[in-house]
């Protein structure tokens, strides 16, 4: 298993570069993690992406590196730390860079001889896979299916020339990998999302869940998506829910900025039982905060948001294949409950690429509109019949004789304005029966590691591959160690964790945000204590590293 | 309930309002047409205006405060079969909603926005609203703007509205003219119907708005925009109503034969190996 870095200023094509690359690698045989650490801005500044990649599944970034690609001296000064010493560091000959790791190459001569100096990086990975003793064997299609045609064969004679410049010096045994997809998290979620019908699509740009947006609008007319770029993120919501009143799947997705103006409609939904899926694409806040940056502090935000009260289920998505299938289940799930649902992803997750096995479009939860009830002249359709599971049936305008009447204002059955004491109750409860045939349909949280465990880690989204590999490292001297990691997290599913909780001698949260908002949660829902926390707010994602550190130092340093 | 034809029901309203004349107008209207109540989606955002799909029998949408339009113009893209039509008042169409009015009105998307203009909030009892007329400190009341007022027809047709109306809930005849030829008209249409308030707004009264309202005469030419906009300017002792401005402009689903054709989009669906060829795509 490699780490390999790639670095320069933004502008200088490192997520091309990376892209390419990421593809070669993966055509060539190996399993990647891929992150992507981008600055807010579109030139200059430091950029990088960190390439995992080996023969076995990878489901986390790693923080030693084994190679860095450094366009710059400034990638070199800030990752040379994170180079094991018998990394490498493939650098331009000219730049000045005094360490014993450096492998300088004249890359640029070489971009210069071909008359383009922006295929230096394509010379870079011709040298990067002869580094790790790959073929160029897939590159021509790579870059046939990737680059604009002009540029094919100008890059393809760098790949080569790079090639050719340096000797192998790893090794590693390929493996099938032709059955696994690489995506990325907001990639996946809009598979999931095309998978499960999905007709409508309506966003304002906010990184980073603005690649969701270019997912769609890129899809629209091969997938029968109308995609709408809203003028703020209140039109976005609005939006949808009127899409989804007429009778189209739709989904809005934002950041937490965005997310803060979607609140009222978020309610609106809520009492008005419009379906909805919203998606918060989380970065670190308050208000702008670090807009390309990463974290999971919208937890507590988002089950609250909102005036009022009302149905919703939050659910916090893991790795890629989550994003895939529980958007689609999402959509299932405010369908058949008639309620806002919220994935919680974040930057880690959305823009980091991963390989998979192939996500299986027949096997996503679907959501089969039962029988309509019958119309008749002396009983017209009735929007919120009561019923005893809260669930009225739902019909949509224009599809029949019924009149569909819904309302943000408290209402009677057939969606007229009321302020009757008597019908605001029966409303209020028939909403909230509805939360009863949703808690027998929560996922409990993922069990990781030893069942006999005494120290019991909890996280929820994201950081579940960090969390993960973690505890298998730490189980590898005493299997002591286990974890539960939430995806469904509101309402909370109590029942795995009441019986680990039972169990263990110590509990420690694991989250990316500072005050600890799962631990919190857990208080609340379950009256459980977590006795330590491992938190990080930096707006870099929690890697294994940070987690085994985090249990060391919790143990005192030894 | 007479399933084919559009009724009211009993209205939340004062005793006098010009809703009353609005929706009695617009029920004869839509009675008018060949599209039964089932077709028609009436949609509100919140104010005394917005409350008008709550009393007429055909699907209705009362939605947030201000944001009829995004939600309007949604339920149009999701099944263009249905006719949509937007009641709402003038602080939810230009103060909360003045976002979603310029950004609309370039979506060009067919929906009528009936704007049920009395230059004043009335649900929350008598405070200016965008349209309220100007005043200064020696003048001021409750219900005047120290600032300067909104005009939705001059911003409507600088935006690149297509369809720009104005008329008064006093003159029933011209009324249901212009409702009927901005339902008909094919993109976003625009009418700002002045009404008086009677509880609240002791201006710009039934007699005021009596005395000014003048129709556009017959040599009046509603494709000229720059005329359109001197038009749009005048408002005081005279205010003329009538279409000031129209053209003939393609709209949202004109612009997007692959996705609006004769399927709405609701009905529309991608066969699983589309979606799966789409997924394996990234092999």
């Amino acid at each position: 298993m490699y780490n390999i870095l790639l670095g320069g200023a933004a502008g200088d094509g490192i997520e091309t570069m990376s892209g390419l690359l990421e593809k070669m690698l993966k055509q060539s045989g190996c399993h990647l993690f891929t992150i992507r650490d981008f600055m807010s801005r579109v030139r200059g500044g430091h950029n990088f992406t960190q390439i995992r990649f080996g023969n076995q599944p990878l489901h986390a970034h790693r923080d030693t590196l084994d190679g860095i690609f450094a366009i710059d001296e400034t990638t070199y000064r800030e990752h040379h730390s994170q180079l094991s010493a018998d990394g490498f560091i493939l650098c331009d000959q000219a730049l000045a860079i005094d360490d014993p790791r450096a492998l300088k190459l004249p890359l640029k001569d070489v971009a210069k001889e071909l008359e383009n100096p922006k295929v230096i990086s394509s010379v870079a990975i011709g040298a990067l896979l002869k580094i790790f003793n790959f073929s160029l064997e897939h590159a021509t299609d790579i870059l046939k299916g990737n680059l604009r045609e002009d540029l094919v064969d100008i890059n393809l004679s760098a790949l080569h020339r790079g090639f050719d410049l340096t000797e192998p010096r790893f090794d590693l045994k390929p493996v099938q990998t032709s059955d696994h997809l690489l995506v990325s998290g907001n990639t996946a979620i809009g598979l999931g999302a095309v998978a499960a019908g999905i007709r409508f699509y309506s966003a304002y740009p906010m990184s980073p869940s603005t690649t969701l947006l270019d997912f769609f609008s890129a899809q629209s007319s091969s997938m029968a998506i109308a995609v709408e770029q809203a003028e703020d993120e209140i039109a976005a919501i609005n939006m949808a829910i009127g899409a989804s009143y007429a009778g189209a799947t739709a989904m809005t997705g934002t950041s937490g900025g965005g997310f803060s103006l979607m609140v009222e409609a978020l309610g609106f939904t809520g009492i008005a039982e419009i379906p909805l899926v919203a998606v918060d694409v989380q970065r670190p806040g308050p208000a702008t905060g670090f807009p390309t940056r990463t974290e999971q502090s919208d937890l507590k935000f988002v089950i609250s948001a909102s005036q009022g009260e009302f149905p919703r289920l939050v659910i916090a998505l893991r790795d890629h294949a989550d994003c895939f299938y529980q958007t689609a289940r999402s959509i299932a799930l405010a369908k058949k409950y008639q309620i806002p649902v919220i994935l919680l992803s974040d930057q880690y997750l959305a823009d980091s690429t991963a390989t998979i096995p192939i996500l299986d479009a027949s096997e996503i939860i679907r959501f089969n509109e039962p029988e309509a009830v019958a119309q008749t002249a002396d009983q017209p359709y009735r929007r919120y019949a009561l019923t005893e599971n809260g669930i009225s049936p739902l019909r949509v305008p224009g599809k029949s004789e019924a009149l569909v009447r819904v309302d943000s204002d408290e209402h009677d059955e057939w969606g007229q304005i009321t302020e009757s004491a008597l019908l605001r109750n029966q409303m209020v409860e028939k909403r909230m029966n509805k939360l009863e045939g949703l808690k027998k349909e929560l996922i409990e949280p993922e069990f990781w590691g030893a069942h006999q465990c005494q120290s019991l880690l909890v996280g929820f989204g994201s950081t579940s591959g960090a969390i993960k590999e973690a505890v298998d490292i730490l189980n590898q001297e005493e299997k002591n160690y286990g974890a539960l990691i939430f995806g469904d997290i509101y309402p909370l599913p109590t029942e795995r964790l009441q019986h680990f909780a039972a169990q263990v001698m110590e509990i420690i949260n694991v989250e990316q945000n500072a005050t600890g908002q799962l631990a919190a949660l857990l208080r609340e829902e379950a009256l459980i204590c977590c006795e330590h926390s491992i938190l990080k707010y930096d707006g870099r994602q929690l890697s294994v590293d940070d987690i085994l550190t985090g249990i060391k130092n919790l143990k005192g340093g030894f | 309930m007479n399933k084919t034809a559009f009724t009211t029901y009993e209205t939340a309203w004062c005793p006098g309002c010009g809703n009353f004349a609005i929706i009695e107008t617009l029920t004869g209207v839509l009675n008018q047409m060949d599209t039964p109540p089932h077709q028609v989606v009436l949609v509100g955002g919140i104010g005394q205006a917005a409350k008008t799909n709550q009393y007429i029998t055909a699907n209705g949408f009362s939605g947030l405060h201000g944001r009829s339009l995004p939600a309007a113009v949604a339920i149009k893209i999701a099944n263009d079969d249905l006719t949509v039509i937007v009641n709402t008042g003038d602080g939810d169409s230009y103060g909360e909603g003045g976002n979603h009015f310029l950004h609309n009105i370039r979506r060009n998307v067919d929906i009528t926005h009936f704007v049920h203009d009395n230059q004043i909030y009335g649900l929350t009892k008598g405070q200016p609203s965008p349209t309220s007329d100007p005043c200064d400190l020696a003048h001021k009341t409750n219900t005047c703007n120290m600032g300067a007022t909104f005009n939705p027809l001059l911003i409507a047709i600088a935006a690149g509205a297509t369809f720009v109306a104005r008329s008064f809930s006093g003159d029933k005849t011209h009324l249901a003219q212009i409702m009927a030829a901005a339902i008909k008209h094919p993109g976003y249409a625009l009418v700002d119907i002045l009404q008086p308030c009677v509880s609240f707004n002791k201006t710009n009264t039934f007699a005021y708005y009596k005395q000014r309202v003048k129709p556009l005469d017959d040599t009046y030419d509603s494709t000229n925009k720059l005329a359109a906009l001197e038009k749009a300017m005048e408002f005081g002792d005279t205010i003329p109503i009538g279409i000031l401005y129209q053209e003939q402009a393609p709209t949202y689903a004109d612009k997007r034969p692959e996705l609006f054709d004769t399927v709405p989009l609701i009905d529309k669906s991608v066969h699983l190996s589309e979606v799966q060829a789409l997924i394996n795509s990234y092999i």
